[in-house]
């Protein structure tokens, strides 16, 4: 069953590639727009999907690549199913977010340089104010915002996030 | 002064300079003998303006980039003002701070516009931090090498790239402090589209583009006793290596190059020009052939090693229309491996042939699996002009001092045809002055073709061959070929014979030449006048007049096109992928049994509508109820584009695929392997 719906997931991906870049006329001045709905597709830029689109529009790779890094909206790993924001602006930052941070990735069991859980279920970010300074320090799973963390809330958090994600599977 | 030209002048530290037409302050300033300081300006490519060297101050406005400030009527404009230094100052150190300084170990070392220009300034520290990180360098091509710890990111080599190649292998990539320049997703070189021409790496002010040295293996072979080491000496090279020994550009060195390759101890120098006098014999012959049979026209020039790269693997349509002659420098290395080796009485293990060459591709284009037998290439190791001159100044060798030599024989030099092979349309020329005798029976009078000279970037000739007139191209730089091959895709152009070299003037422009300097176009120009004199001081001009040709037909090849001559001095090309292989996944079968499928979406499948066929193949799956058993990906290259699209089930690549076409396919091919599979 799953093939199936994986394959489909693709394939219609790849339809959406084509779409947007005819909706776009193939043209270089919309290669930004162009990335930006390709990301809203695949939730990240795969890189043979990059040269697909450079071979397209008729330009090199290395211009796509240099405008993908360019902008901090572009994404080229793949990026999580949830993404865990921490936010690092000044006020969560002096009540120490940077233990949160950590806390967070050791929890997920991150390593150094990788930023999303191997099983693709979590991406962790860190982020300059979500606005719940009030909150400090704090974080976002999603859209939900969790205040006052400290590294026990934070393994109770993921242990709950990770125990849900298994359920979600059994199912 | 008087009134009217003080209207259209400047005042450049104190003098006063009449504007002609300059383009810029940089241009000016030149006027008042004085050179200010670029990275990132190539008076061949579009102006950047942003490495801020150039910086001057114009009174009333402040300091302003040279090199993107016109010139106005009445500026009064100060080079070296405390301000200007100060600006300079902190830019090196600021380019410094995140550059590798460990200049005695540098390739570029005393031969770096960015060490040069420190000097000139005379920084003694620099105030801001070192860079931690350590990037690897990529050592993967023959050509270059590239080490990013030395990129002080002005860009110049993005838009040689892209400029005068319009390949576009590097770019600005990530931001802030991140900045990098490198080719897509930081792969190697040998992993994009580069064609090892090496324009990049002669712009580049540091070492962090440079040619990839040979130089050991060369000192190694010319110091072993036992070995045997013969060098040929490529056309454009006399014109340029005086340049590093204070010679100007164009002064004809090559009698001192042949000295001093001898006292290097090289055993025999021979001169490229010869085989290039090979070259234009069976290029010429192959070329009247297909005339006679209005076969494989437009014929494209194939001795530039980076022009034929490009080609494979973009034009597979016009492979073969390539003349099938090998490039000189080959040409040379198999008469050096197959009949030399005969005449010296060595055998060809202990013989090393050593190119000279102004090419960086060149090294790419000897390592080619069509040019080695039994493991043994026939040119072993190829130094650009660059590398030559270091073991001229390893051996210390006064080089401007040398007593010119002679050729060795019994090949001796190439006649003049031969030696205007290395400028743009030289190759043209020759073959048109053995092509016109061999045409129409009759001794051509006026040698000097003038009309297919010059440096505009593409040329058009017609010649009145008797009754046939031919109409000729010459184009130099790939970002102009790829104009003239869409005219002439179009069918808005016609040609019958076209020649094609990836260099900006030719060989003489190579990337193996001697560094890019400020005044490049005028090195271009006097370089390209030497090889002209070069021709005219020639005893012999046409390729069919050398004796040593004739020799060598009698000796050894017959005549030309024979069978030995197409055995030993002819190729074959081959279409290549464009990019390394990646599949798009688009529709996984995760059944055990099931067929793989893959559609080319490479541009020229791409053009030919191999999207349309993959919308198809996927609608095809669905139809039939086989979506999980049969994985669908649209992959980039499967090496047979001219009779695309095409697809690959399995193993088995299918061409000229049409709509119904694949669904015959997929009914007799897809399905009948799908029920042998499940049986
Ligand atoms: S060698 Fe030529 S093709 Fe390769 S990156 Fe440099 S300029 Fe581009
Ligand atoms: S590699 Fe050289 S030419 Fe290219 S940006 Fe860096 S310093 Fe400039
Ligand atoms: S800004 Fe003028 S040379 Fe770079």
């Amino acid at each position: 069953m799953e093939t199936k719906k994986e394959s489909l997931v693709l394939s219609r991906q790849f339809e959406k590639v084509n779409a947007i870049l005819e909706k776009y006329s193939y043209k270089v001045d919309n290669l930004i727009t162009i990335l930006q709905e390709i990301q809203a597709e695949y939730r990240y830029l795969p890189e043979e999907i990059l040269t697909y689109v450079a071979t397209a529009l008729q330009i090199s790779p290395a211009q796509v690549y240099g405008v993908a890094t360019f902008y901090a909206q572009f994404s080229l790993k793949p990026k999580g199913e949830h993404i865990i924001r921490v936010c690092d602006g000044t006020a969560c930052h002096v009540k120490g977010s940077s233990q949160v941070l950590k806390a967070v990735r050791e929890n997920l069991g991150l390593r150094e340089g990788e930023n999303t859980t191997s099983d693709l279920l979590f991406t962790v970010e860190t982020v300059a104010c979500i606005g719940a300074c009030a909150l400090a320090p704090a974080l976002m799973v999603d859209e939900e915002v969790y205040g006052q963390m400290d590294e026990e809330k934070v393994q109770q958090l993921i242990d709950r996030l990770l125990g849900e994600g298994e359920k979600a599977d059994a199912v | 002064m008087n009134e009217k030209m003080a209207q259209k002048a400047v005042v450049v530290d104190g003098q006063e300079i009449v504007l002609n037409g300059e383009k810029n302050i940089l241009e000016v300033a030149k006027k008042a003998n004085i050179e200010i300081p670029t990275f990132c300006y190539h008076s061949d490519l579009s102006v950047y303006g942003a490495c801020r060297m150039c910086l001057v101050e114009v009174e009333g406005r402040g300091l302003m980039p040279a090199c993107s400030t016109p010139p106005e009527p009445g500026m009064v404009i100060k080079t070296t003002t405390s301000r200007v230094l100060q600006a300079r100052r902190m830019m090196v150190e600021f380019y410094l701070a995140n550059h590798e300084r460990d200049c005695t170990v540098c390739e570029r070392n005393l031969n770096c516009r960015l060490q040069a220009i420190a000097a000139s300034l005379g920084i003694d520290e620099v105030r801001f931090g070192e860079r931690k990180e350590k990037l690897p360098k990529d050592t993967s091509t023959f050509s270059l090498v590239r080490d990013p710890n030395r990129c002080i990111l002005c860009g110049d080599c993005v838009r040689a790239c892209k400029e005068i190649e319009n390949i576009g292998v590097y770019d600005f990539t990530h931001r802030g402090s991140q900045t990098k320049v490198e080719p897509a997703f930081g792969k190697k070189l040998s992993e994009v589209e580069c064609v090892y021409c090496g324009q990049c790496s002669i712009r580049c002010p540091t070492g962090a583009l440079v040619v990839k040295s040979e130089v050991d293996n060369a000192w190694r072979a010319v110091l072993d006793s036992d070995l045997m080491v013969v060098a040929q000496i490529a056309p454009a090279v006399r014109v340029a290596i005086g340049e590093a020994f204070g010679l100007p550009p164009g002064e004809i060195t090559t009698g001192k190059i042949v000295a001093a390759l001898k006292k290097i101890g090289f055993d025999r120098v021979y001169d490229t020009a010869f085989s290039a006098d090979l070259t234009v014999v069976e290029e010429a012959e192959e070329f009247f052939r297909r005339l006679q049979k209005g076969e494989r026209l437009p014929q494209f020039t194939s001795c530039c090693p980076s022009w034929v790269i490009y080609a494979e693997r973009n034009y597979p349509f016009y492979l073969e229309n390539l003349s099938s002659a090998r490039s000189p420098q080959q040409m040379f290395g198999s008469v050096i491996k197959n009949f030399i080796c005969q005449v010296e009485n060595v055998p060809r293990e202990k013989l090393v042939s050593v190119s000279i060459m102004p090419c960086t591709a060149k090294k790419f284009e000897a390592r080619r699996p069509e040019f080695i037998h039994d493991g043994i290439p026939d040119v072993d190791i190829v130094l650009t002009a660059q590398e030559t001159i270091r073991m001229i100044k390893t051996a210390n060798i006064d080089f401007r001092e040398l007593e010119p030599l002679p050729f060795d024989v019994p090949l001796g030099a190439g006649s003049g045809a031969g030696v205007i092979f290395g400028v743009t349309g030289g190759v043209t020329e020759a073959v048109l002055r053995y092509a016109y005798e061999r045409l129409t029976g009759q001794e051509l009078q006026e040698v000097e073709f003038k009309g297919v000279r010059g440096m505009e970037s593409v040329k058009e000739a017609e010649i009145n061959f008797g009754e046939r007139r031919v109409k000729v191209a010459i184009v130099h730089g790939l970002a102009m070929l790829q104009r003239l091959v869409q005219d002439m895709r179009r069918g808005e152009r016609y040609y019958d014979f076209v020649e094609v070299m990836n260099c900006p003037g030719g060989c003489i422009g190579g990337g193996g030449m001697p560094l890019e300097y400020p005044d490049y176009q005028e090195v271009l120009r006097r370089r390209a006048e030497g090889l002209y004199n070069a021709d005219r001081l020639s005893v012999v001009r046409k390729a069919q007049d050398n004796p040593s040709i004739k020799f060598l037909y009698e000796k050894w090849l017959q005549e030309a096109n024979s069978e030995v001559a197409e055995h030993h001095l002819h190729t074959h090309y081959y279409s290549r992928r464009r990019i390394s292989d990646e599949v798009i996944r688009i529709q996984e079968a995760k059944s055990a049994q099931k067929v793989d499928i893959a559609v080319c979406v490479g541009t020229s499948c791409y053009l030919k509508g191999s999207y349309d066929l993959l919308q198809e193949l996927l609608e095809l799956t669905k139809e039939y109820g086989v979506e999980d058993r049969v994985s669908v990906g649209a992959t980039f290259c499967l090496e047979h584009c001219t009779e695309g699209p095409n697809i690959r089930i399995n193993e088995e690549v299918f061409s000229g695929v049409s709509k119904d076409k694949l669904r015959q396919i997929f009914e007799e091919v897809v399905l009948s392997k799908l029920v042998a599979e499940a049986h």
